[in-house]
């Protein structure tokens, strides 16, 4: 079977994980930026990925699989193309913030956590992206978008293919 | 030793000179470019090359005016810097014709900017005299808003690492006194003196020592760190640097979090310019000191703001908080004595070497020494960023700053510090403010979100809000915080929800105590404080939450009614055909009713209404 190459500058997945695992394989407390940079690879992380770090870094699996689940950034199931986080965190929250993901989850149709069947949107929450000044606002992959009204979300979104 | 004496010369000249020349400024920090700021910039371009204007466009981070974001400034050579707010694209074509004319769109601009020698344009607000920055002080955000971020000439030019050249010819012993004499404390939150800090680690027995800078800005509500962070990189930088040095590290950490990508993307471009210049690496200006620094992105954990959990998640493991002592500064990352400082505070260090600590002290009260900087969001007029002198009052924050309340409404609290702090109530809004004052109400300085709340806003909500948040985000591993957040968490829902006894307000009260003692990091010993400083202060909204079952400020859907004025009711069935449930009966061109056992309180006949006729109570 023909080797996967849809990863980035020619190099398939698989390339690209050897790669990372050589550039970690002796640096400290290196676990957190290979589970980063796997995720960017993947989208997601595979369980076979997880086990392959561990096997490669020398670290039991429930240790990788320890680290993968306590932080928020890491997930195990497949992701849309666009990440949407809506911020309800406590300057949005009392500016409405609530009704700006009740509209997010009105247009995409699925709820927090969830992702839209053709892999387009995931929809997450989040506690605060820090652009207060501008409440509320929600972050589309890295575009964060202040001062909305739940009639623009969904127009926000389209943009994102 | 090298001087920089050479190439500063060389540098201020450059900056002489991009000053001199007409040049045109978009803010683009993260909060500029969230209102559009990108857009107007490329407006920019397009309009002045399509006029073959002499113009050179620049960026800058954030001046704190978020709440007139995007800004544009527009300099002239030997007239001020007009500052222009809320700029979209379909101004810019006008704001470009004032680059022709010389004359600016006064109706746009929010306050000139005057150098010295410089005559102000009449009628405008002068920035040191506007109403926003009368009160303030620009000290550690001296650089936002005024230098290019991505520029270390800009840096250099406008003083930068002129406090590591000075420290490296200093004493260690010296420079630690200099930082202890400033009164310098923590600004992350818990106020620690630094340069006591320091000497802890200073005094410590190892081979190798760290620096490690906290850039985990986690409390919702709090954007200093990332503000400074993208606005002045190279000042945390060289903090870190000047607190290597004085410590005897040659190895410094920035966990940054993940959500702030624009703040690492110009944390890592410092980084290498001053690399290349021999500022930052292997023996630093030939004094035989070097220090590296690297950067760590988060990855995504609340309870990694604090200072063991954090070295845990460096490490690459869970970040969980370790059990103290040993202090971290003794046994810290890798078991190797560490200092840890947040963004601002290092931030702080360059100016306090270079200028001295006695100016440094000058600022401030007796305990609380220098500036610091908060951001003021919610129900305020003017939201934003802005550094005031310790011992201000939240009064003149909120009030002569903030522009007062949204909308006129009256205020009702103001919340500092995040999930640890505490709601502040009108009557203490002329306290000044410094660490121990803050802690007397109850509330804590925090990292300096200040988030105001007005009549609308429910105190028994915005409790259970912020036990939401802990409970979510506690990491699980002693049991008080664990269990106790969300045993806290369910009797804030079964108040909110009308099915509240009076008994769950001492049985909260006695949670909050257990869990303030018990828990093992501060996340824990300071979630609490929300119920604590809203039973003291707002205990009558949880007694009508649960003997009238009433919401006073009209948020808790549970305990609304919906009722039709029927002075006002026209009987134009809007609402009975918007009503989903069927609950809305009557007559056509009769006032109507709504049927309180049907009604699920959406609220879409309020949205509905022309006539202000239906409302909840």
């Amino acid at each position: 079977m023909a080797a996967c190459r849809c990863g980035e500058n020619g190099y398939g997945k698989e390339e690209a994980m050897q790669k990372l695992l050589d550039q970690y394989r002796d640096y400290k407390g290196g676990l957190i930026p290979v589970l980063q940079e796997a995720q960017n690879i993947y989208g997601y992380l595979p369980k076979e990925a997880l086990q392959r770090i561990a096997r490669e870094l020398r670290m039991p699996f429930s240790k990788v699989y320890g680290v993968a689940t306590f932080y928020a950034q890491f997930h195990l199931k497949p992701r849309g193309r666009n990440i949407v986080r809506v911020c309800l965190g406590t300057a949005c929250h009392v500016r409405g913030g609530a009704k700006i993901f009740e509209a997010a989850k009105e247009h995409l149709g699925v709820g927090h956590g969830e992702t839209t069947g053709d892999l387009r949107f995931t929809l997450e929450t989040v506690a605060c992206i820090g652009a207060c000044g501008l409440s509320p606002c929600m972050m589309v992959n890295d575009d964060t978008h202040g001062r909305l009204v739940p009639g623009v979300v969904g127009e926000k979104l389209e943009a994102y293919k | 030793m090298k001087n920089l004496e050479q190439l500063r010369v060389r540098y201020r000249e450059q900056y002489r000179q991009k000053l001199s020349r007409p040049r045109i400024v978009v803010g683009l920090g993260t909060c500029g470019i969230a209102a559009g700021g990108e857009k107007v910039m490329e407006a920019i371009r397009e309009r002045v090359a399509a006029k073959g204007l002499d113009v050179d466009i620049d960026f800058t981070s954030c001046i704190g005016m978020c709440y007139r974001e995007p800004l544009v400034e527009i300099a002239l050579p030997g007239k001020p810097g007009v500052i222009y707010g809320d700029i979209y694209p379909d101004k810019v074509e006008k704001l470009i014709e004032s680059v022709v004319t010389g004359r600016p769109v006064f109706e746009w601009a929010a306050m000139q900017i005057v150098e010295d020698g410089v005559t102000p344009y009449e009628g405008l607000d002068i920035m040191e005299s506007a109403p926003y920055y009368e009160k303030q002080v620009r000290s550690v955000t001296s650089r936002l808003g005024r230098t290019n971020p991505e520029s270390i000439v800009d840096y250099i030019a406008t003083g930068g690492y002129e406090g590591i050249e000075k420290a490296l010819k200093m004493d260690r012993q010296a420079v630690i006194d200099e930082v202890k004499k400033s009164g310098l404390r923590g600004r992350g939150g818990g106020g620690f003196p630094t340069g006591n800090k320091w000497q802890f680690v200073y005094g410590a027995v190892g081979d190798k020592k760290y620096a490690v800078c906290n850039a985990d800005e986690g409390d919702p509500g709090a954007f200093m760190d990332r503000s400074v962070l993208e606005g002045d990189p190279h000042a945390v930088l060289e903090g870190m640097m000047i607190a290597g040095y004085a410590i005897g590290a040659d190895e410094g950490y920035i966990y940054c979090r993940a959500e702030y990508p624009l703040a690492i993307k110009r944390l890592n471009l410092a980084i290498a310019q001053a690399e290349e210049l021999g500022i930052l690496g292997d023996n630093i200006l030939d004094s035989g000191f070097s220090f590296h620094i690297k950067i760590k992105a988060g990855a995504g954990a609340f309870v990694c703001g604090e200072e063991t959990a954090l070295l845990n998640s460096i490490e690459g493991k869970r970040g969980m908080p370790r059990v103290r002592p040993p202090f971290p500064a003794h046994k810290g990352l890798w078991d190797k004595p560490t200092v840890l400082n947040n963004v601002e505070t290092y931030a702080n260090v360059p100016f306090i070497i270079r200028k001295g600590g006695d100016w440094y002290a000058a600022m401030g009260t007796e305990k609380s020494k220098g500036s610091k900087v908060f951001c003021l969001t919610g129900k305020v007029n003017n939201t934003g960023l802005l550094e005031v002198p310790m011992g201000i009052t939240l009064r003149d924050i909120i009030f002569s700053i903030g522009g007062g309340i949204q909308g006129g409404k009256k205020f009702k609290a103001v919340q500092s510090g995040g999930p640890s702090g505490g709601c502040i109530p009108a009557e203490h809004l002329d306290t000044p403010i410094d660490y121990d004052s803050l802690g007397a109400l109850g509330a804590i300085m925090g990292s300096g979100g200040l988030v105001v709340m007005d009549e609308t806003t429910c105190m028994v909500d915005v409790a259970k809000f912020f036990l939401n948040f802990t409970q979510l985000e506690s990491c699980g591993k002693c049991t008080p915080c664990r269990e106790g957040t969300k045993r806290m968490l369910e009797l804030l829902q079964k108040i909110c929800d009308g099915k509240g006894e009076i008994e769950d307000i001492a049985t909260l009260e006695r949670l909050a105590k257990v869990i303030k003692n018990s828990a093992l990091c501060g996340l824990g010993q300071t979630c609490p404080n929300p119920i604590l400083t809203t039973l003291r202060y707002f205990r009558s909204e949880y007694e009508a939450h649960i003997i009238h079952k009433r919401c006073p400020a009209g948020v808790c859907s549970a305990l609304l009614v919906y009722v039709i004025d029927s002075a006002k009711c026209t009987g134009c069935g809007a609402c009975a055909r918007a009503c989903p449930a069927g609950a809305i009966t009557g007559e056509k061109k009769e006032p109507h009713t709504i049927d309180a056992s049907k009604c699920i309180k959406c609220g879409a006949c309020i949205q509905r209404c022309k006539f202000d006729a239906v409302t909840k109570a």
